[in-house]
């Protein structure tokens, strides 16, 4: 677990991505930014998990902290949002 | 039986007077049909007649065809029983005994031959020229499925009286109406938009099975929707997708789940034209009540207020009673349906907050995922086999995309050992879940794997579920 605390945002997301897909059995294709996430290869119940692993893991859920969400539409979008709300938690994103 | 039949009882009717307008139609993911002055020809191979007062199981993979069968039977069949996309085979055969089926339609050939039953109508979505247009001979009972506590389903009657009760205002429709829905037809949610669809002016734009959302949105786009239903977790994967650009509807429903301020903030500012309402229904109670004010939960003034659909909250749940409510169960289902005073208790769970109500979930734990139904105790039943589990307790979790998620909290026998612990449990966590890969639907799949020392257990001996 203590490698976890000094991953990156971005490197957790990608991770927990790998291991849905994982657990799915289902391939992925490159994960770049511009990927659109529902091209991922994860429907909504996988980034409904994904975003539930997020806050066990990173400790926060981007999507309640507002009601005013703009949905990310890519691979990159989404993890702008939670580098964005990182840095409000003061985690250190990079 | 020999119910006179009322002139405009069925859909088939309704289609026969011919409104005004541009050309009606109903578009299919493959195929369409113009809806215009009537059908404009049979999906079932001209064999409408002989399943005239029978009680026909519809089962096709294809939502296009189910909604040809639904225009065709309608007013002809004594029973229409509306299968389910995902209803597990297995309960097939319970459905057909309990609804007295006696013909199936459905898009394979020789398909459910092993269910025994006499009459095979063949409707793939192709529609042939009709030698003769049938005449409505009985009152049609609308048999609808959803999900039961064993997992097998619940069979419910409707009317086409109680299925249009909320579709009256909805009729002053203008001609250029273009409906849409993420839902299914083969659900009430979607059912209820196929019937706003085929018996208003407009068309109608069915999803295609496994279609993409963004395949979907542009082909909503291309056909000019207007009005777009879906659940919250519908209109959440919409505006995830690059194609969500695609429409410009007037009007957004939202039902089948609670609707946040979230996602009515969202579509309020991605779709400035359009008006955003949601709507609370169940295949129970029917349509409830529809909120345009764009706020989430609704005014506490409509509880106890007379009208056509009368609002109760007891013990924090709601109850509804009203002409859209189902009419029965059926077959040999003990449980009612309704209280004392007819009203259905949804076993939604509301809370009052000044002058609104708000949703609070379900009670009994039914889990809501992206608008399927998720009874804990089939999870824990999967969960537990594992044979490292003591007991396990699945509840609900928020979830800002399907708006709940399943999600476990499992005790396991005796200590793990101390030395492997954290081993150890990766492995359980990965064995449990495969055993649930291997027995449940994705969506009744635990999201999260919690290892917890005990479980909080009431006084009747039973787990300690909290809405």
């Amino acid at each position: 677990m203590s490698g976890e605390e000094t991953m990156s945002v971005k490197a957790t997301v990608i991770s927990e991505i790998q291991r849905i897909a994982e657990d799915d059995s289902k391939s992925l294709p490159p994960l770049t930014d511009d990927l659109v996430l529902l091209d991922s290869g994860l429907d909504s119940l996988g980034i409904a998990i994904l975003v539930a692993r997020l806050e066990e893991t990173l400790g926060f859920d981007p999507f309640t902290e507002t009601d005013d969400i703009a949905y990310p539409v890519t691979l990159g979008d989404f993890i702008r949002f939670y580098e964005h709300a990182a840095e409000s938690h003061g985690v250190d994103s990079r | 039986m020999n119910t006179p039949p009322n002139p405009m009882a069925s859909i088939r009717d309704r289609l026969g007077s011919p409104p005004e307008g541009p050309e009606r139609f109903l578009w299919g993911a493959t195929a369409s049909v113009r809806l215009g002055h009537r059908l404009d020809g049979t999906g079932l191979r001209g064999r409408v007649a002989e399943l005239a007062r029978r009680s026909v199981l519809i089962a096709t993979r294809d939502q296009f065809a189910t909604a040809l069968a639904l225009i065709e039977l309608d007013g002809i069949a004594r029973r229409l029983v509306i299968c389910t996309p995902d209803l597990p085979p297995e309960h097939l055969p319970a459905v057909v005994a309990k609804a007295g089926v006696d013909a199936i339609v459905s898009d394979r050939d020789g398909g459910h031959d092993a269910l025994g039953v006499p009459l095979r109508v063949l409707c793939n979505g192709t529609v042939m020229p009709a030698k003769e247009t049938p005449v409505t001979c009985c009152r049609t009972e609308w048999v609808l499925l959803t999900s039961g506590t064993t997992g097998a389903p619940k069979m419910l009657v409707h009317s086409f009286a109680s299925l249009t009760a909320p579709i009256g205002s909805a009729l002053g429709q203008r001609a250029d109406v273009v409906w849409g829905t993420f839902y299914d037809i083969r659900r009430y949610g979607g059912l209820q938009i196929f019937l706003r669809a085929v018996l208003g002016p407009g068309s109608f734009v069915l999803s295609g099975a496994g279609e993409p959302t963004g395949d979907h949105l542009v082909r909503l786009g291309a056909h000019g929707a207007t009005h777009v239903s879906g659940t919250p977790s519908h209109w959440r994967r919409a505006l995830m997708s690059p194609d969500a650009r695609a429409i410009a509807p007037r009007y957004i429903r939202l039902s089948g789940e609670i609707a946040d301020q979230g996602i009515l903030n969202a579509l309020h500012s991605f779709y400035p034209q359009a008006s955003v309402g949601h709507a609370f229904a169940s295949t129970e109670a029917g349509v409830g009540f529809e909120v345009n004010d764009g706020l989430e939960g609704f005014p506490a003034s409509m509880v106890g207020a007379p009208g056509d659909v009368q609002i109760k909250v007891v013990e924090g749940s709601l109850r509804i009673r009203s002409a859209r409510n189902a009419v029965r169960y059926v077959g040999d289902d003990d449980s009612t349906l309704t209280d004392d005073e007819g009203f259905v208790d949804t076993g939604d769970m509301v809370e009052r907050r000044g002058d609104r109500y708000y949703f609070l979930g379900r009670r009994s734990g039914i889990i809501n995922v992206g608008g399927l139904k998720v009874y804990p105790e089939e999870v824990e039943a999967a969960i537990n086999r594992h044979p490292a589990v003591r007991m396990s307790m699945v509840r609900s979790r928020r979830s800002p995309i399907t708006g709940s998620l399943v999600a476990a909290d499992v005790v396991l026998k005796g200590e793990p050992d101390s030395s492997g612990a954290a081993g150890e449990m990766v492995d359980f966590k990965r064995e449990i879940l495969q055993i649930c890969h291997d027995r449940l639907a994705p969506h009744k799949i635990p999201a999260t794997i919690r290892f917890v020392p005990a479980l909080e257990i009431a006084a009747a001996g039973k787990l300690a579920r909290h809405a």
